[in-house]
């Protein structure tokens, strides 16, 4: 099982993404996606999303992996828009496929929780006002990371 | 050695990336942020809350005692906020 991930301005297709995931394959049982989009908190004009280019696909590629020894995953794609995001544009996919429904859907939720804490990537809101910030990270975040971790 | 820096750590610093070469009493992350924050009053400001920097030390993250030498890709930035 290789992993697809993709950092692009370009924005995602998730029907043809579950298409490329079970083309040619009988042995796919569930298909879990998450698809986070940039919500219009507070008259939010735009999201400007930054990465680190080559941590990134790294940082990601490890999470995938500790998914795939986690779970018995069929596909995996994961897929993050960086640049300029208008409230309602899709920013992240994660996309998985197992033989059963419960290795798909924990796995989703563990590489979204992953995503949202151990990828080098930062928001900065534009706000129609004119007035910019930088989203700054959440203890809830961190709280949903950790309970991936036995105590 | 080279210096990334990202978010608000990039604007405030001034710069996204620098080559550098501090001193050899300069050892660890921790050292080097010391040693960058006297380089401007940008890399100052940028490093005056130190708890609310996050590194990277040849793209994992790193923690302040990590080792860094001549060589090494450092990066600097803020807790991430992706997904």
């Amino acid at each position: 099982m290789t992993p697809r991930i993709a950092i692009q301005e370009a924005p995602f297709d998730l029907a043809a993404e579950t298409a490329r995931l079970t083309a040619g394959r009988r042995d796919v049982g569930g298909l879990a996606s998450f698809v986070g989009l940039c919500r219009a908190d507070d008259g939010l004009a735009a999201m400007v999303l930054e990465h680190y280019p080559g941590m990134t696909e790294r940082a990601i590629a490890r999470i995938a992996g500790e998914a795939a020894e986690r779970w018995p995953l069929l596909g995996l794609t994961v897929i993050h828009r960086v640049g300029r995001l208008e409230p309602g544009a899709p920013i992240v996919l994660v996309l998985t496929a197992s033989a059963h429904r419960t290795a798909a859907l924990e796995s989703c939720a563990f590489i979204i929780d992953w995503l949202k804490t151990g990828a080098p990537f930062w928001k900065r809101e534009e706000f129609a006002s004119g007035a910019e910030r930088w989203v700054e990270a959440k203890p809830a975040d961190d709280a949903a990371t950790a309970r991936w971790t036995p105590a | 050695m080279r210096v990334l820096y990202f978010a608000w750590v990039r604007q405030r610093v001034g710069v996204a990336e620098e080559e550098v070469s501090p001193p050899p009493e300069v050892r660890d992350v921790a050292g080097l942020i010391d040693w960058l924050a006297g380089r401007s009053p940008g890399h100052a400001e940028a490093f005056a809350n130190r708890p609310a920097i996050r590194a990277a030390v040849n793209q994992d993250f790193a923690g302040p005692g990590h080792p860094v030498a001549a060589g090494d890709e450092i990066a600097f930035f803020p807790p991430v906020t992706g997904g």
